[in-house]
């Protein structure tokens, strides 16, 4: 009892006193620690040694065969146990016939353990299969495979094919986009928004397009246990608010700053000239970044496709995806149009954008995880929206000194620069380049 | 808005740290066990497996065997036996035990609930003479009605259709002529009826001619399914429930010796079965109502409940499979072999897998399994000892 009152007399006592010394500090600490501790004492009183409180409703088995690959003569499923309680695997079958098959380490499977079925199957190539568990309650999972092809194993020859693609499929296509930096650097105020526009139309379509994936990959390969959507959406705001955080901080205050400040300074910084990363390299960097991981995502999703053999890789994929990218180095080069930049820097950027293929083509084909795809993509699509809200305040704030006179209202800066005919029709040309090149994929 | 704050960043930091090490623990394998050495299995397809982990086979799996498919094969009961003193009736007299909590490895590993007559499925094999009178004390123990429905000619009261048994502990006595000759099923005839069949409750009711069938290593396979995910498509198939069991323990039959399997399908969903016979051709009799064999043939196709009986032997000695030609079927267990061995002068015939049972009398050597039935002093008078609750596995 006295616990309990204590720390409610100290909330009191702060609040007529403010910040306490070392010993209130250690109560709000106490303070904040004690529900927690009740939590704790709530779960082991419901689910602990003993209780019989929740034996109601007969909990149900859940196997999630996480991937399957086809090595030599065998078939390999990665079983995990997605369900709520323990279960033991006692049949494997392929196309539903019953094999006999291996379980490493064992049949049993604690919750969220995994194990690998060996199964002794000379299968043949680009057939598709399905793969079956069944486990000690009867109940069978499956898994169907469009297409068996000998899985990837890690090799030098292997991670140089990965290498190639990625180049071709990412870095190439952003640094011939880079190259219309010295066309836009020509054009006139108007046109530069509307490439400024176009940048943002395709930003957005890569966010989308890296949540549209994302929410396949979680459909597909993630069991129900996991909440891939949520984890995808808790990875899109962590990131976004991560590196909005992160911008603010290294922009400085004064730059693109918060909300309020960007109508009512944009007398003082419409030229840019903002201290420390405040300027277009900064935006251009973060456009890499967030392309960066955008790209990342796309070369797991290419490498898990050679992997799982789920597509037949053509060089028709490949060129699609790199017109498809060409247009990501316009989004870097849109906001440097108006600066002066050194060419390690352009390529710097480019491959900071571009080779993130690579490494996401090593990952998604020697070690697959829908898991880790889901967060990475989710992370690149919050990159990305942040980037965009970044792009379009510089859109409005570098507008906004021919509007003076409107400066005072919070939506002054926007209200040139963003309802403007080239923001508008910049935005449509962008979303639509990227759909059109998205057929070819 | 306060930005720029130590502790929020600390806050993200700390949140950022969970989340991956969140992520990092559900992507990683949890191993918990430290390996095996490995080991090399020949698994039941002949496929060979190196293995430090566990093998999921058949040969290897080992089974609780509540249920004995080498005992049910060659095991028939005769009832209690006693003449009625007035009309000279043969009277038999079983008592019938149904339960539907029982949960059985149907399948090595596999674990279903399974409802029963007399504890296992299939029921008892009840064999009679034609003209006998049968009498079945069925008692359910289940939690469910169920009731006992014979395949026959007999009163409509006796059909076991509109006169449910209830549970707990419920009785009904069964009491028909038997007839007429040949191999019928029984089965539960509660609605609804698919749940009580697929569920397991059915069994076999022979009924001999009364001068008697040609002496012969007689047995029973009743080709049954379960489906234990109750998609209403069949898990595993089988002849006499266990999935490749007579795969890897081959029925052992001697050479130039009549062999005559009682064979009735059971199985659920799918419309047909078919039950194939390697190296050799079988005369076929179906329901075996008929003495004269309507098919001399190596393949037979029924639908649900068609039943007969096959006559076949052997002239060469060696390994011979019987399976279902829809092979979906045998590679889902519905797979067997017939072990062929030249008469043996000492091994009291050597087709009882089980060498324990010493006495080997029942329906085996002696090469008359239907004949003893009329005598009580041969083995049916160990089965007539049979009393269904205190002994379900027979004499």
């Amino acid at each position: 009892m006295t616990d309990g009152r204590r720390p409610m007399a100290h909330e009191q006592d702060r609040g007529l006193s403010g910040r306490g010394s070392s010993a209130g500090r250690f109560r709000v600490v106490a303070s904040g620690a004690a529900p927690l501790a009740l939590v704790v004492v709530l779960v082991l009183y419901v689910s602990g040694p003993g209780s019989t409180m929740l034996e109601v409703g007969v909990p149900l088995p859940e196997v999630t065969i996480e991937r399957v690959d086809f090595v030599g003569s065998e078939i390999l499923a990665t079983v995990r146990n997605t369900g709520p309680i323990p279960v033991s695997i006692a049949v494997a079958d392929v196309n539903d016939r019953i094999h006999p098959a291996a379980v490493e380490p064992d049949a049993h499977l604690e919750r969220y353990e995994t194990a690998v079925v060996r199964i002794p199957f000379d299968w043949n190539v680009a057939e598709p299969y399905t793969i079956g568990i069944t486990t000690d309650d009867g109940t069978r999972f499956e898994r169907e495979v469009e297409s068996a092809a000998p899985a990837l194993r890690p090799s030098g020859e292997m991670a140089a094919f990965f290498a190639v693609i990625g180049t071709y499929v990412g870095v190439i296509p952003v640094l011939i986009g880079l190259l219309w930096l010295p066309f836009m650097r020509r054009m006139g105020r108007q046109v530069y928004v509307f490439f400024l526009a176009v940048t943002v139309g395709l930003l957005f379509f890569l966010a989308l397009d890296s949540v549209e994936e994302a929410v396949d990959v979680s459909q597909e390969n993630l069991a129900g246990s996991f909440n891939g959507l949520m984890l995808l959406a808790t990875s899109v705001v962590v990131s976004f608010l991560g590196l909005f955080y992160a911008g603010e901080r290294l922009s400085g205050s004064r730059g693109i700053g918060g909300g309020g400040r960007v109508g009512g300074g944009d007398g003082r910084t419409g030229s840019g000239a903002s201290p420390r990363l405040a300027g277009p390299v900064a935006i251009a960097l973060m456009i890499s970044i967030g392309i960066g991981l955008h790209n990342f995502g796309e070369g797991l999703a290419i490498g898990a496709a050679v992997g799982l053999g789920s597509v037949a890789f053509s060089s028709f994929l490949i060129v699609g995806f790199a017109i498809h990218n060409v247009t990501e180095g316009v989004a870097i080069a849109a906001p440097l149009s108006r600066e002066r930049v050194a060419v390690w820097k352009l390529a710097g950027l480019g491959v900071l954008a571009g080779a993130p293929a690579i490494f996401g083509g090593w990952v998604g084909g020697f070690a697959y995880s829908p898991i880790a795809s889901v967060v990475f993509l989710g992370v690149g699509a919050g990159a990305i929206f942040q980037v965009m809200v970044v792009l379009v305040r510089w859109i409005g704030r570098g507008d906004s000194p021919a509007n003076g006179s409107n400066g005072s209202g919070a939506s002054g800066g926007g209200s040139s620069g963003l309802s403007s005919a080239p923001f508008a029709a910049g935005i449509v040309v962008g979303m639509l380049i990227m759909y059109v090149t998205s057929i070819l994929v | 808005m306060a930005t720029g704050s130590p502790r929020a960043v600390i806050l993200a930091l700390a949140a950022a740290s969970a989340i991956a090490v969140l992520s990092a623990s559900a992507i990683s394998d949890v191993y918990t066990e430290a390996q095996r050495p490995p080991q090399t299995f020949v698994t039941h397809t002949g496929a060979v497996i190196t293995t430090t982990g566990e093998v999921l086979d058949p040969v290897y799996q080992i089974s609780e065997v509540e249920f004995d498919p080498d005992e049910y094969l060659r095991n028939f009961e005769y009832g209690r036996i006693s003449v009625d003193s007035e009309t000279g009736q043969t009277v038999r007299e079983y008592v019938i035990v149904a339960e539907d909590d029982l949960v059985q490895e149907i399948a090595p590993g596999v674990f279903y609930n399974v409802w029963t007559f007399n504890g296992t499925v299939p029921g008892p094999t009840i064999r009679a003479t034609d003209g006998d009178l049968v009498r079945i004390t069925f008692v359910n123990n289940g939690t469910k009605p169920h009731t006992m429905h014979f395949h026959g000619i007999h009163p409509a009261i006796m059909d076991g259709v509109f006169e449910p048994v209830g549970g707990g502990g419920g009785q009904f006595t069964y009491e028909f002529e038997a007839g007429p000759v040949g191999v019928h099923p029984y089965h539960c005839h509660i609605m609804p009826l698919e749940e009580h069949i697929i569920h397991g409750l059915y069994g076999v009711f022979i009924v001999d001619p009364k001068e008697g069938r040609v002496p012969a290593d007689e047995m029973v396979m009743v080709l049954n399914g379960f489906d234990t995910d109750f998609d209403a498509e069949n898990n595993f198939y089988a002849a006499n429930t266990v999935p490749f069991y007579y795969q890897h323990h081959p029925i052992q039959i001697e050479r130039d010796r009549l062999i005559r399997v009682y064979v009735v399908n059971m199985v659920e969903f799918d419309p047909i079965n078919n039950f194939h016979l390697h190296g050799n051709l079988f005369y076929y009799y179906p329901t075996g109502t008929d003495r004269v064999a309507s098919f001399y043939t190596d393949m037979i196709t029924m639908s649900q409940t068609e039943r007969g009986i096959m006559e076949f032997t052997y002239e060469h000695t060696g390994k011979f499979l019987f399976h279902a030609h829809k092979v979906e079927f045998s590679e889902k267990g519905w797979v067997g072999v017939f072990l062929v061995k030249d008469p043996g002068p000492g091994d009291g015939g050597g087709y009882n897998g089980d060498s324990s049972d010493g006495d080997a009398a029942t329906g085996g050597s002696s090469g008359a399994a239907w004949e003893p039935a009329q005598d009580a002093t041969g083995p049916a008078a160990a089965a007539a000892a049979y009393d269904g609750r205190e002994a379900p596995d027979g004499a």
